[in-house]
């Protein structure tokens, strides 16, 4: 079976800038696929380019097995995008707006307050959407792009401006989204975001795709050393230091914790405890960012 | 699906219109505002009417009101308690002229200060004198004058500025109408969203169109509601709805405008300015604040190239003048050309979005 999106090569230059420099990836049916990388990186414009707005200097990319250039009407109504919380109609309703989107796409009144509800806006329906909050505005760009039921949804930074409450709630519906059965692509600049909701993620900056994988097996990789911590005082750092065994590991004790870093965990937790200095007690392993650091030589800034 | 893009497209807009505010005020209550204001202004200017204060029995007058009861619509007469009194109403001009009659000496004291109404009242004064003359005689009257104005009757102030007005009215309306929708859309990434849904470009043109003509549609509509009330007086000749196609035509001629406009325009703020200097200019040199009629040569010679020139000039034809339908068709076409030109160069510079 051929993949739901293929993108082989793909490049977009803007002047000197190379937007997108030799970017090629795949995304097969039902994965939540995601683009993580600074700001700057190219996202947005390879995103837009597999949707069909922008044309790629050249390389190839084809979405559900038809090309994405030009744009094909036949693949509209199979995909579903979400641009920016705020392009929305101005002065209509939630449920005017979600009616207006529903109906360019022949779908039914009934159907646009169901996603309404889906997306756990039923109250807000009345509310003009310039009066939505940031997180009630995206969630309402994100049922307007559901409201045709895509096979496939696009997200460009869904969670951008959301302060941290409103970005889980808007990971829970994500999440329902991709458990639906539909591919969702997203782009983001959130480490944790992707590690916490992408089955694939592919690491990107400066217009290249640096890897690309399961967020778990990319840290894995790095075979970065976990970092363990507890209260300072109840091991001294040369017990410490013996702990970790053969392991090279580091210990520092900066006076309120005392952190070892080892690969090998199992024997440091297992002596901490025989020495009953488990107290305040952090294991912490490598993150995305620890793969980003390791792929880029830079610390990750979103 | 392409049908349903249009309707709802459609009504979108139309919500998005009579939901703005400003966009209310600007397009209907201000111009309404301006012919409220112009419409009591110069309501009597085609007939003024003279108040005459009487001191004691004025024998002639009584009878001449008599004789002929449409006198009273141009006089109006008080009576004074004394001479001096009356002279010093007439000083103030509460009152256009004092009259007594002393035998058969009709007595008038008027005041120059207004000359139109100084001469007015001479004359009307003057041929009552003559009536009664001409009636103590016994005989027919041998010549008569046949005097009435070089304008159409009707053309009041009201029949020149009301398609003056309203063709300003129409033409802001339509021209920041696209030009504010375009550059809004294009900023807030609705325009893309739009191309990724199943609709036509036709569907956007052709909805954004439809409420253009429905929102200048309900603009004339009341226009003429309230310039035809009785107080303002404006009287439509009967070729009047020959201004509803050109009306048609102007709004598109000026939704070109403003869809070029918002090609251009980055932001509302710019789109804003551009428009009110190609609106604002042309309400003035093209005949819709200042009638063309009493305009300086320079100015009637600038109107040519303006097409809002086209629009009140030709419904001032067949709304006011009385002139025939096929009065309308120069202006229709020409408006209806300058269209097809201003669209074209909108669509080349058209753009979905900023990049
Ligand atoms: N329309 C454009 N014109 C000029 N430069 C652009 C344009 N779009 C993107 N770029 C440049 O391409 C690079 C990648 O941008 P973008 O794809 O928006 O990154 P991201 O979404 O990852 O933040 C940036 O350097 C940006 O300045
Ligand atoms: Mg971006």
């Amino acid at each position: 079976m051929s993949a739901t999106i293929s993108v082989s090569d793909l490049r977009k230059a803007y002047g000197d800038v190379a937007a997108v420099d030799g970017v090629s990836f795949e995304v097969t049916r039902g994965e939540f696929f995601g683009i993580l990388g600074p700001n700057g990186a190219g996202k947005t414009t390879t995103l837009e380019i597999i949707e069909g707005l922008r044309k790629p200097d050249s390389g190839d990319v084809t979405v559900l097995g038809l090309p994405a250039w030009p744009r094909n009407d036949q693949l509209l109504p199979r995909i579903g995008v979400q641009l920016q919380a705020s392009s929305f109609f101005e002065r209509l309703t939630a449920r005017e707006q979600i009616r207006t989107f529903a109906s360019l796409y022949g779908v039914p009144a009934k159907n646009a307050d169901d996603m309404l509800t889906t997306v756990g806006l039923t109250e807000q329906g009345g509310l003009r959407t310039e009066k939505l909050s940031g997180g009630q505005a995206q969630r309402l760009s994100i049922a307007c792009a559901l409201v045709h039921d895509p096979e496939l949804l696009f997200l460009d930074e869904p969670t951008g401006a959301l302060d941290p409450q409103a970005r889980r709630n808007l990971w829970d519906l994500l999440r329902q989204i991709s458990k639906s059965g539909r591919t969702v692509v997203l782009t983001t600049h959130h480490m944790d975001e992707a590690e916490l909701l992408c089955d694939r993620v592919a690491i990107m900056d400066r217009g290249k795709i640096l890897k690309a994988g399961p967020p778990a097996a990319l840290v894995r990789e790095i075979d970065q050393p976990v970092r363990i911590s507890v209260q300072s005082g109840l091991v001294s750092a040369e017990q410490a230091g013996r702990l970790t065994g053969t392991g090279a590991g580091e210990v520092t004790d900066d006076g309120v914790s005392l952190s070892i870093a080892t690969s090998d965990p199992a024997t440091v937790l297992s002596g901490l405890a025989r020495a009953d200095a488990l107290a305040g007690l952090r294991v912490q392993g490598a993150t995305l960012e620890d793969v980003f650091l390791s792929l880029t030589g830079r610390e990750y800034r979103a | 699906m392409r049908g349903g893009g249009f309707s709802s497209l459609s009504r979108a807009m139309f919500l998005g219109f009579v939901r703005d505010r400003a966009a209310l005020i600007f397009s209907i209550l201000l111009p309404v505002l301006f012919l409220l204001f112009f419409g009591s202004i110069y309501k009597n200017t085609s007939a003024p009417k003279l108040n005459l204060v009487a001191v004691g029995r004025v024998e002639l007058l009584a009878q001449a009101r008599q004789a002929d009861p449409g006198l009273s619509r141009i006089l109006t007469i008080s009576h004074g308690r004394s001479v001096a009194a009356a002279l010093a109403d007439v000083r103030k001009g509460t009152d256009d002229g004092a009259v007594l009659q002393h035998g058969n000496t009709l007595v008038l004291r008027f005041s120059i200060a207004d000359p139109t109404k100084a001469g007015l009242v001479n004359s009307v004064l003057g041929s009552i004198v003559q009536d009664a003359n001409q009636a103590a005689s016994g005989q027919p009257a041998r010549f008569t004058l046949a005097a009435s104005q070089v304008e159409d009757k009707s053309l009041k102030a009201i029949q020149y500025f009301t398609p003056g007005l309203l063709g300003w009215a129409l033409a802001s309306g339509a021209a920041f109408g696209a030009a504010i929708t375009l550059v809004s859309w294009r900023e807030n990434k609705l325009l893309r969203r739009l191309r990724l849904a199943p609709v036509g470009i036709g569907s956007i043109v052709g909805a954004r169109i439809g409420i253009a003509v429905a929102i200048g549609l309900i603009q004339m509509a009341v226009f003429l509601a309230i310039a035809t009330l009785p107080y303002f007086g404006l009287q439509l000749t009967s070729a009047w709805w020959m201004a509803i196609p050109l009306v048609v035509c102007g709004i598109l001629a000026f939704m070109s405008i403003g869809l070029l406009v918002g090609a251009i325009a980055k932001t509302q703020q710019a789109a804003t300015a551009i428009t009110n200097l190609i609106i604002l200019p042309m309400a003035f040199l093209g005949g819709a604040f200042i009638p063309l009629d009493f305009a300086p040569n320079w100015v009637k010679e600038a109107s040519y190239v303006m097409p809002l020139r086209y629009l009140v000039t030709g419904m001032q034809d067949v709304m006011a003048r009385g002139e025939g339908p096929a009065s309308a068709l120069p202006a229709i076409g020409i408006l209806l050309g300058f269209t097809l030109l201003v669209g074209a160069i909108a669509v080349r510079m058209f753009r979905w979005d900023d990049i």
